[in-house]
């Protein structure tokens, strides 16, 4: 396996660190004038998400971590597992609820997804940046009121709870950041 | 990386006008105090003997030089020699520091005051830091006040365990510090230079294993220190001073030691600089000498978080 030296850290890079694998968020050379070079670096988990800060000598190396990004296409949950597949090599790969993790509200049947794989298993999903969603609960809309005004809560067909404009009843669909859990905008009837 | 602008510079146009201002305004305060000018070569047959400094090596008619990774052994020859006061402003290179505040090509100013020592040189630099980054105020503190007042523990006297300890409860490391420089440095480094605050920093009396090219003397308590300062501005470190060793044959000790840790630790060798051992052996007079990094001083000029906000062309596009 290829090993990287801290001069090669930057962001992004997939490494190993303690066992697990951690991409690199921020890396610095900090040198006292007449001291030892050190790497500030700053990496964050992938298993858990937490960042951590540590401290390298320069030149020190860390091996790289079989990390990959892939689309996927979300296919069903089985009470169990969320099962995803690959749209050309057809491959499908599970991921339980934990490697899914708080994706799990955005996730719409078909839609496409990235799913992180690590040494060829799931390791985190993240939901495309905007999903389009119906409305399974929330107050009866308020009629005349338009774009503008107040919020409420609604929740979607998947979990979510989005804020959304007043106007808006059970039934409809929206489209969503999943970023930011916000509301764009209502979307097209097809 | 937009392959599309990467003939372009990285600095913006105004803060390369005002480079070239801070290059006239140094030029000015050191022609109104009567220190000359030199020129030192940049290609030279010698190199540093520091041990956490890397030379850049060249080919010169089939020979090995090496980029010159400061001044100071061409100036302090020049001293020696009876020039007087003077200083460099130019070039130099270090290899593998790159970073935000770190280009491996990079400019330095140094300067050497004859009949001198570190505190009255301390001064000036305080005086220059003052008049090109409008900070009235500057503090001075011994490296043992701010360990006190950062950490806690004395420097000079506290055991390698206890500094352990001290790295441990502020850092995470991803080694083990193999001695108690590297836990000073460390703590220094990115501890307390974090935390200096706004105004101008001058800190004086180094640890004795960090001399370096300074004399050591024992301070008021009794402890051996090096006379040595270092300035520091909003935590970025600027300067590095001496009240400069004159003994020779300690001169060609330190040399032989700095060599002997290189070769310990794996880093390339190079041969040192054994002609400044020769100037010491004539005479060089008392004197203080500082190096200030140039480019640093034009980033707190202009308000830049990283180095190649003032370079032109640091070594990406170079």
């Amino acid at each position: 396996m290829a090993s990287y030296s801290t001069n090669e850290f930057k962001g992004g890079l997939k490494v190993m660190l303690d066992g697990d694998p951690c991409s690199i968020v921020e890396n610095e050379f900090v040198k006292p004038g007449k001291g030892q070079a050190f790497n500030r670096v700053k990496l964050r988990n992938l298993k858990t998400g937490r960042v951590w800060e540590r401290t390298f000598r320069s030149g020190e190396s860390l091996e790289s971590a079989d990390v990959m990004d892939r689309e996927m296409e979300y296919l069903y949950n089985d009470g169990e597992f969320y099962h995803f597949m690959e749209p050309e090599s057809f491959e499908q790969h599970q991921a339980d609820v934990s490697t899914v993790g708080d994706a799990a509200k955005w996730l719409k049947e078909q839609d496409i997804c990235t799913v992180t794989l690590y040494n060829g298993s799931p390791l985190a999903v993240t939901p495309p940046n905007h999903v389009i969603l119906e409305i399974a609960e929330t107050d009866p809309g308020v009629r005349g009121d338009t774009a503008q005004g107040g919020t409420k809560p609604a929740t979607l067909v998947t979990g979510a709870v989005v804020k959304v404009p007043l106007f808006l009843e059970i039934g409809d669909s929206i489209k969503v950041d999943t970023r930011s859990a916000e509301y764009l905008g209502r979307a097209k009837e097809d | 990386m937009p392959e599309i602008s990467s003939w372009q510079p990285t600095a913006s146009l105004d803060n390369l006008r005002r480079r070239a201002a801070l290059l006239a305004d140094i030029r000015r305060f050191f022609s109104e105090r009567q220190v000359l000018e030199m020129d030192v070569p940049i290609l030279s047959r010698r190199a540093t003997s520091d041990p956490h400094i890397d030379s850049i090596t060249a080919n010169c008619s089939g020979e090995v030089a090496y980029m010159a990774t400061s001044p100071e052994f061409g100036l302090k020859r020049l001293v020696a020699a009876g020039i007087g006061d003077c200083y460099y402003l130019g070039k130099a290179f270090r290899n593998g520091e790159a970073g935000g505040r770190h280009n491996p090509e990079f400019s330095m100013l140094e300067w050497y005051r004859v009949g001198w020592d570190d505190h009255r040189l301390m001064i000036e630099v305080g005086e220059l830091l003052s008049w090109v980054l409008k900070i009235p105020k500057v503090y001075s503190y011994s490296y043992r006040a701010l360990f006190l007042q950062h950490i806690g523990v004395d420097p000079h006297r506290a055991s390698f365990e206890e500094l352990r300890a001290e790295v441990a409860r502020v850092l995470e490391l991803s080694f083990e510090p193999a001695g108690r420089d590297e836990c000073l440095d460390l703590l220094m480094s990115h501890h307390i230079e974090p935390n200096m605050g706004d105004g101008i920093t001058l800190v004086y009396d180094f640890p004795a294993t960090q001399a370096a090219l300074a004399r050591v003397e024992e301070d008021e308590l009794g402890v051996p220190v090096a006379r040595r300062f270092e300035a520091y501005v909003k935590g970025m470190e600027l300067a590095n001073g001496y009240w400069e060793l004159t003994d020779a044959p300690e001169q060609q000790r330190r040399f032989e030691a700095d060599h002997r840790y290189r070769e310990d630790n794996g880093k390339p060798v190079y041969p040192f600089e054994d002609r400044l051992v020769q100037a010491l052996e004539a005479g060089l007079p008392d004197c203080a000498g500082v190096a200030l990094g140039f480019d640093r001083l034009l980033m707190l000029a202009c308000g830049a978080g990283r180095i190649d906000e003032v370079i032109a062309f640091p070594i990406e596009r170079a």
